[in-house]
């Protein structure tokens, strides 16, 4: 690390030079960015789990699970989403492949793959909603499968619009490159994580 | 030298290295310190930490009010001076203003931020702007919560509980689940924060095992913060949904549990009592060091007690159900772990004792506080260990024995361990000495004020007195007046420190860089710090409380300990201090080979 190229005592106003440090401030150390991603889906995952366990005991207490009257909900679709958002995950790693090959455009074609199969999914979902014989109301179980797949499905658009983010940034010349290319890995980190937590929720909800 | 540092001839050589290997540069110019940053988006985390300090305090000025409110009302067994509804709003509010407005962004966001970079030799944390950001979420959260009054604030009790807190007052439910919520994202923003910063941007020889004991408590905390609050915001998404829909997550007559809002609920809610004493228990070890002039007892100790409690934090909290029908079988689990976790906070009880005894004691402020945390938390622990019985808590649950356990460790444990670090470390962020005549008034005042005022309410319970209610039993009437009249002296005995705070800021003597002769290295630095924290990156020539171990020959007679003579004391051959890395030892002669620490 380098000694201070600043001269503090000669500072009037510090929100410039806050600017000047914060510009300084990449240069100082290490890019902690992505262990910072990875710390905070720790606590995205925690949510997650809180709502899991809310399902797993509402369930053990039922006397009836599905309560009594409940559609059974069909496999096709859903299974059909849940291979799409699975294989979603490689082809995102693909453009993680090409990036560290210096390959922007095999970047793009392979981040838009995986946006176009996030997209649907949560168009799948949207569809499956409005098909549905139960209203989020309608019992427990019909509550809980609403509000924890309507969670996950805001993780997935926001997942979508990250992607949609790295996609705009590189347009920008040289903006990623084989040796710097956060916002590809933090993309596709995140959508590992809404991926997993998909398999999860499929296991929980449609098949157990 | 000034009679500020009659201590001064009695310098350590090992405070005498690090200050040689730190020198300060003191510019030309003085710093010019715009007042007008701390009212923007600075990503400066001193600029940051003062933010969250005053914006802190301020909210702790308005639950202040809201308690004294409360103690007005039951200073007579009638609802005579408020109404019922009013009353139930008022000490829903007062909690919940104290916990997230207060104790937990002050410990964490306030000292959590301003200390750790300058303790561990960075220039900032590692994400400058998600420190802001962070910040910037709690005075509008704060300000939506209290505009709760305007359409009738939440009634419930802090804890909320469904069914009753979705029957009446749904504005103000609706406000105090977005409040929580946002509340909650900066805790754990801030977390992601800490963690990455102690992990990643320690300077080269200092290891986990050399950084100071402040940091290591941050890391404890963080964790807590990062893991358990999510599930806290898992439980307001599924309690708002019942108030605004209809679901019926929470509802019995629609196939839901209350119970499982209260596991959720109770699954951060625990964490968060360790999330608001933690970071104390870090300032405190620091505190008394310096003051009693003297090695910490039991570093290690006292560093994977933090640990230990950040681990056992998490599997107690069922230990608030007792009597909401948990099973037997599980309530004598519960039983057990939160007894044992009073085994790594009596660690720290002893190591403190144990440094403070034959250290030469600096009786002023800071330490005075930091004896009365000690004294109070331990009333508060004895209370705990209490009713972490089953059988007990079965009597007292409810009662006023839960408000006066709580108030001993919140307010006796983490606001008088505040105040001590207010005390302790006015002078480097500000570079200005606080009156200590008042200081020692403000201290006296607290410690017969909330004595007063919390003692009594051990007997009240025990005697059955209810928890949140506005009217009782008249035999309850001369205690409940005692309890108001010491809530009165400890609303006055705020003003002589706020009136030294503000005047101090402006008018006080000016501090010396080290006017308590630390070793720590936000104290080899000017008061306050430069923007970049240290003119150039720090250099670690001792352990953070190594005092009288660089010439061996010192005011205080360290002795040295071995199997057929114990000693109470930290050192040179005690296994449990925080040895500094061989390469970067206090005496020049001492020093063997590269650091490999990071």
């Amino acid at each position: 690390m380098t000694g201070s190229t600043l001269d503090s005592a000669k500072t009037v106003l510090n929100h410039h030079h806050d600017a000047e440090v914060v510009a300084a401030h990449g240069a100082e150390h290490q890019d902690f960015r992505l262990l910072g991603i990875i710390v905070f889906l720790v606590a995205e995952g925690m949510i997650f789990l809180g709502l899991f366990m809310a399902y797993l005991t509402f369930r053990s207490v039922a006397t009836e699970w599905p309560p009594a009257g409940t559609p059974r909900l069909e496999l096709l679709l859903p299974g059909i989403n849940t291979a799409i958002l699975v294989s979603s995950s490689f082809v995102i790693h693909k453009a993680d492949t090409a990036i560290k090959k210096n390959d922007v455009k095999g970047l793009r074609l392979w981040f838009g793959i995986t946006a176009a199969m996030g997209a649907v999914f949560l168009a799948g979902q949207l569809y499956e909603y409005f098909h549905l014989e139960f209203g989020l109301t309608t019992n427990l179980f019909a509550s809980t499968f609403y509000v924890l797949t309507g969670f996950h499905g805001l993780h997935v658009l926001f997942g979508l619009v990250l992607m949609l983010g790295v996609l705009w940034r590189s347009l920008k010349p040289d903006h990623y490159n084989s040796k710097s290319h956060f916002g590809v890995e933090a993309a596709e980190i995140y959508w590992h994580f809404v991926d997993i937590v998909w398999v999860i929720l499929f296991l929980m909800l449609y098949i157990l | 030298m000034n009679d500020r540092e009659p201590l001064t001839f009695l310098m350590t050589q090992a405070a005498e290295y690090q200050e040689q290997a730190n020198l300060v540069a003191h510019g030309s110019e003085p710093d010019k310190n715009d007042w007008r940053k701390y009212f923007g988006f600075s990503t400066d985390h001193k600029v940051i930490g003062i933010q969250y300090l005053v914006t802190t305090f301020i909210f702790y000025l308005m639950g202040g009010v809201l308690a004294t409110l409360v103690r007005t009302e039951l200073a007579t067994p009638a609802s005579d001076f408020v109404s019922r509804e009013v009353y139930n709003s008022l000490f829903t509010v007062h909690a919940t203003v104290m916990i997230f407005l207060w104790i937990v962004p002050a410990g964490t966001g306030g000292f959590g931020n301003y200390l750790i970079p300058l303790m561990i030799g960075a220039r900032d944390m590692a994400f400058p702007r998600l420190n802001a950001i962070a910040f910037w979420i709690i005075p509008p959260a704060g300000i939506l919560l209290m505009s709760s009054f305007f359409v009738g604030a939440p009634g419930s009790g802090w804890t909320s509980y469904p069914p009753l807190s979705l029957m009446n007052g749904k504005a103000g439910e609706l406000i105090w689940i977005l409040s929580v919520l946002l509340l909650g994202t900066s805790s754990i923003l801030a977390a992601v924060n800490f963690i990455v910063t102690i992990f990643k941007m320690r300077i080269p020889g200092m290891g986990l095992n050399q950084m100071p004991l402040f940091c290591w408590a941050m890391l404890a905390t963080s964790f807590l913060a990062l893991v358990a609050t999510p599930v806290l915001a898992g439980a307001m998404i599924l309690l708002s949904f019942d108030l605004i829909v209809g679901t019926n997550f929470f509802n019995p007559t629609g196939g839901g549990d209350p119970i499982v809002y209260q596991h959720m609920f109770w699954f951060y809610s625990h964490p968060a009592v360790y999330i608001m004493i933690l970071p104390v228990f870090g300032m405190i070890s620091e505190i008394v060091s310096v003051h009693s002039r003297k090695p910490i007892f039991g570093y290690k100790a006292i560093a994977y007690s933090s640990v230990a409690i950040c681990g056992l934090g998490l599997i107690v909290w069922a230990h608030h159900m007792f009597t909401s029908g948990t099973p037997p079988w599980l309530r004598m689990f519960f039983m057990i772990t939160s007894m044992i976790i009073a085994v790594p906070t009596g660690i720290k009880v002893f190591s403190w004792l144990a440094t403070i005894w034959g250290g030469k004691l600096r009786l002023e402020s800071p330490l005075l506080f930091a004896m009365g945390f000690i004294s109070l938390f331990v009333i508060g622990g004895i209370s705990g260990v209490m009713v972490a019985s089953v059988p007990w808590d079965i009597h007292v649950h409810d009662t006023y024995f839960i408000v006066a356990h709580l108030h001993y460790v919140l307010f006796g444990g983490s606001v008088f361990g505040l105040y001590a670090a207010f005390y302790h470390w006015f002078p480097k962020m500000t570079g200005r000495m606080l009156n200590e005549t008042w200081g020692k008034i403000h201290f006296a005042l607290s410690y017969v004020g909330f004595n007063l005022a919390f003692m009594p309410m051990h007997k009240l319970g025990i005697e059955g007195m209810n928890r949140r209610i506005a009217e009782y039993d008249p035999k309850f009437a001369a205690l409940n007046l005692l309890c108001t009249i010491g809530a009165y002296l400890l609303a006055v005995s705020t003003l002589p420190f706020l009136v030294n705070v503000c005047w101090s800021w402006v008018y006080g003597e000016k501090a010396s860089d080290n006017p308590w002769r630390g070793l720590t290295l936000e104290w080899m630095t000017t008061s306050p710090p430069p923007v970049e924290n240290f003119d150039a990156d720090p250099v670690l020539a001792t352990g953070p409380y190594d005092y009288g171990m660089g010439s061996r020959a010192t005011e205080v007679n360290v002795a040295f300990s071995d199997a057929s003579d114990p000693v109470l004391s930290a050192g040179p051959s005690s296994t449990l201090r925080a040895k500094p890395d061989p390469a970067v030892a206090a005496s020049p002669s001492d020093r063997v080979g590269e650091s490999h620490n990071r």
